[in-house]
């Protein structure tokens, strides 16, 4: 693919699809990761684990396929592939935390140029918490992709230099996906896999850390 | 060993005011709503209870909460789209929350049920989740110190379960039910069928017996569908 424009959700998510390895064990976190597992090639071996107690799960269930016992971590109703296998939620989160899965794609709302998460709670007053798995998946895949729009509304990077919504893992997050452009992060600092619709020049104006093109 | 009643009024009769309950389910899969609903009718109150979520929609967990008959939850993920009932009451201050990572929920309810007095989970490192809990660096890594969580009754949805009280589950409703059958002091579990001893293959058995304290056959339990998204 040769992106000129900033990719649409669609195109973000067949891009980070297409960077998971065949074979890969992968956890699709709620909202717009879960569009990723429309975009990976069917045969090419990858299992998706739901946080609820299943590997193998495959895509949304309609019509008489719906079966109310057997949903994705959304509450979606999906279907079971040849091979799925299902277990409680302690081996499930022993999964995770075990460092059993390849990677998992978290939505976000800040991540440090740290690798830090924050995505599960805004810190607003009257804001209801919730957490659910974010924090044990962000620790626990052996990699965790964030996949996220670049700006805030008010066109604020949310990558940042440290995370000022409450966090959701130290140090976990190894690669970026955005709208703009995708980002490595690892000790050395944040670097720049490839831009869309925008030079590396314009996005290191947009994003108060230090980048390096690749 | 089991006792097999015939109602899920029976079932539910001597859980008192002030209990701690866990009850089984993810969102609305494998969630206990007969057994749920029979102890809103029976009216204990000042309730302690374990679950995931908080409620969905008007029956259920929902419909304890809305009946006011819970003073704590312990859960990883109240708020969803149709949790209004829980909403309004947290709120208005009518009800205490204990926010839990689910995986740290999860193992929380196991280690109570394997005899566990605590572990080091990473989770939660660093977080507001973890303030003012132990912390401990291992080989390198940080991790925080939980403690086990422990009910007085726990209340199961399976699928199939035998005179003898082993039990299947279907799907995704498995989820919390083998854990909390093992960490409460009494686990009720209704089921689709029962079935005599013989009838469910050893090898299939999910929660063994010897977890199973009281059994109520109710074949055409309801699954509410799940609100679209969260």
């Amino acid at each position: 693919m040769k992106a000129t424009n900033r990719l649409d959700r669609d195109e973000l998510a067949a891009l980070v699809a297409r960077d998971i390895p065949a074979g890969s064990y992968v956890n699709l976190g709620i909202g717009q990761p879960t569009r990723v597992s429309n975009f990976l090639a069917l045969g090419n071996g990858v299992t998706l684990h739901t946080e609820n107690g299943m590997l193998g799960m495959g895509p949304e269930a309609h019509g008489d396929e719906i079966d109310l016992d057997l949903i994705n971590a959304g509450k979606i109703p999906v279907t079971e592939l040849p091979g799925a296998s299902y277990f409680h939620h302690a081996d499930s989160f022993a999964m995770m935390r075990g460092g059993h899965l390849d990677i998992c794609v978290l939505g976000a709302y800040q991540v440090s140029q740290h690798g830090d998460l924050a995505n599960w709670h805004t810190g607003g007053v009257g804001d209801i918490p919730a957490v659910g798995g974010a924090m044990d998946l962000a620790i626990g895949a052996k990699d965790t992709f964030v996949m996220m729009s670049l700006l805030t509304r008010e066109g604020q990077s949310k990558i940042v230099p440290e995370c000022t919504y409450p966090l959701t893992g130290l140090g976990c997050v190894s690669r970026v996906y955005t709208d703009l452009a995708v980002f490595l992060l690892d000790s050395s600092g944040v670097t720049v896999r490839e831009t869309f619709g925008i030079s590396f020049a314009e996005l290191a104006d947009l994003v108060p850390v230090p980048l390096r093109p690749s | 060993m089991v006792h097999i009643v015939a109602t899920v009024d029976d079932a539910v009769s001597d859980i008192p005011d002030g209990a701690t309950v866990m009850i089984g389910g993810f969102g609305t899969a494998g969630q206990p709503v007969e057994l749920i609903e029979a102890l809103v009718r029976q009216g204990a109150t000042d309730l302690t209870v374990i679950n995931n979520n908080a409620g969905n929609g008007e029956v259920g967990l929902a419909a304890l909460v809305a009946a006011g008959r819970i003073r704590k939850i312990i859960c990883s993920f109240p708020r969803q789209s149709d949790s209004h009932h829980f909403d309004e009451k947290y709120r208005a201050g009518e009800i205490e929350l204990e926010l839990v990572p689910q995986g740290n929920l999860a193992e929380r309810v196991r280690a109570a049920g394997a005899g566990i007095g605590g572990f080091f989970t990473p989770t939660g490192y660093g977080t507001p989740l973890a303030e003012g809990k132990e912390t401990r660096e291992i080989n390198g890594r940080y991790y925080v110190l939980e403690y086990p969580i422990h009910a007085d009754f726990a209340l199961i949805k399976a699928h199939v379960g035998d005179e003898a009280g082993n039990l299947t589950y279907r799907k995704t409703a498995r989820n919390f039910g083998p854990i909390m059958a093992s960490a409460a002091r009494t686990a009720i579990v209704q089921v689709a069928r029962i079935v005599p001893v013989g009838q469910i293959d050893p090898e299939n058995v999910v929660t063994p017996g010897i977890h199973t304290n009281r059994m109520v056959a109710v074949p055409a339990a309801r699954t509410p569908e799940p609100a679209v998204g969260q």
